[in-house]
């Protein structure tokens, strides 16, 4: 199951950010390691919302910083 | 999602005035062109509709409602996207006024005008962002007025909801341009509509002595200049404000 969410993350974030699959790791950053600036983070909560059907509010956007913590979030949260 | 590949442009407040004239310098061959209003009664929808068509514009459309209704601006945005795969040129005209001298201006006056003429268009750009931040390209042009620089007695909540508007337009060209999103505002002075019609004839004559041009404009004057910030021309233009006043303001 979070394997699957990685991987539909993971193809987010490639799309988005125009990254190499093989940069996308659990552990990456995405500011630091992925150079995601403030506009690319907001898009790529938009795409996650689109892609998996959930919101994500201001504070939940402030606290996924890493991919782990996008699949965390969408694993709690998408039905 | 469908496309047929048309260009594809709303203009809020798009069949009476400079809406309707931006609206037609917008359309044409390889255009699909959406247009709002407010009254279903309006005869300036068919004319409009029927200018579009005459102008080879591929498809048009007339839709009834108000971006003051975030959610239903949203939907509609989406609605458009939907059906055409893409919004091209937004041009945020739709504005209207409730005038009075300050100190006698009712709550409800200066708030309502806010709402309609500054908060319909941040809704608005915020819900055609999210596609063309995503299609990296799109044109925002947002109409702000001369009263916004110039100021206007009896115009309180107008000019400070107008020069909202021409700060708003700053900012998302900072946000956007990276995106390849320009947002532009065109700041017309006395034009000849609707709503310049109902100036006492007084007052308006008044007005024209400021004009050192000596008469007022056409809605087309306007739009032509909408037309080029919309224009592939207009490419590097991004965060301006374009006044398109008979020299009223310079």
């Amino acid at each position: 199951m979070s394997d699957d969410i990685f991987e539909r993350v993971k193809k987010v974030v490639v799309d988005q950010l125009t990254v190499e699959p093989s940069e996308v790791l659990p552990e990456s950053s995405l500011q630091d390691d992925l150079q995601a600036d403030s506009l690319d983070l907001v898009e790529l909560m938009i795409g996650m919302e689109e892609e998996f059907d959930v919101k994500i509010d201001d504070e939940a956007a402030q606290s996924i910083k890493t991919v782990q913590d996008a699949v965390d979030f969408i694993s709690r949260n998408a039905s | 999602m469908s496309g047929d590949g048309l260009k594809t442009v709303l203009v809020t407040g798009g069949v009476r005035g400079i809406g309707r004239a931006c609206a037609v310098a917008l359309g044409g061959p390889g255009r699909a062109v959406y247009v709002t209003h407010s009254n279903p009664e309006s005869p300036g929808v068919s004319q409009t509709l029927d200018c579009l068509r005459a102008a080879g514009t591929d498809f048009c459309e007339a839709q009834c409602w108000c971006a003051e209704d975030s959610v239903e601006a949203e939907a509609r945005i989406r609605g458009i996207v939907e059906a055409r795969g893409r919004l091209d040129v937004l041009v945020n005209n739709a504005g209207i006024i409730r005038d009075g001298i300050s100190v006698r201006l009712s709550d409800e006056d200066f708030r309502r005008i806010v709402e309609v003429d500054l908060f319909s268009v941040f809704s608005l750009c915020r819900a055609a962002a999210r596609h063309m931040l995503k299609a990296r390209s799109g044109r925002i042009i947002n109409m702000s007025s001369v009263v916004a620089f110039t100021g206007n007695p009896g115009q309180a909540n107008y000019s400070a909801a107008k020069a909202g508007v021409a700060g708003l337009t700053r900012t998302l060209a900072l946000e956007y341009a990276s995106r390849g999103v320009t947002v532009n505002a065109v700041a017309p002075g006395f034009i000849d509509t609707d709503m310049t019609r109902a100036i006492p004839a007084k007052a308006s004559e008044a007005l024209l002595y400021r004009i050192p041009l000596g008469r007022m404009g056409e809605p087309e004057e306007v739009a032509a200049a909408v037309a080029f910030l919309a224009s592939d021309a207009a490419g590097y233009i991004t965060g301006q404000t374009i006044h398109v006043n008979g020299g009223m303001y310079m």
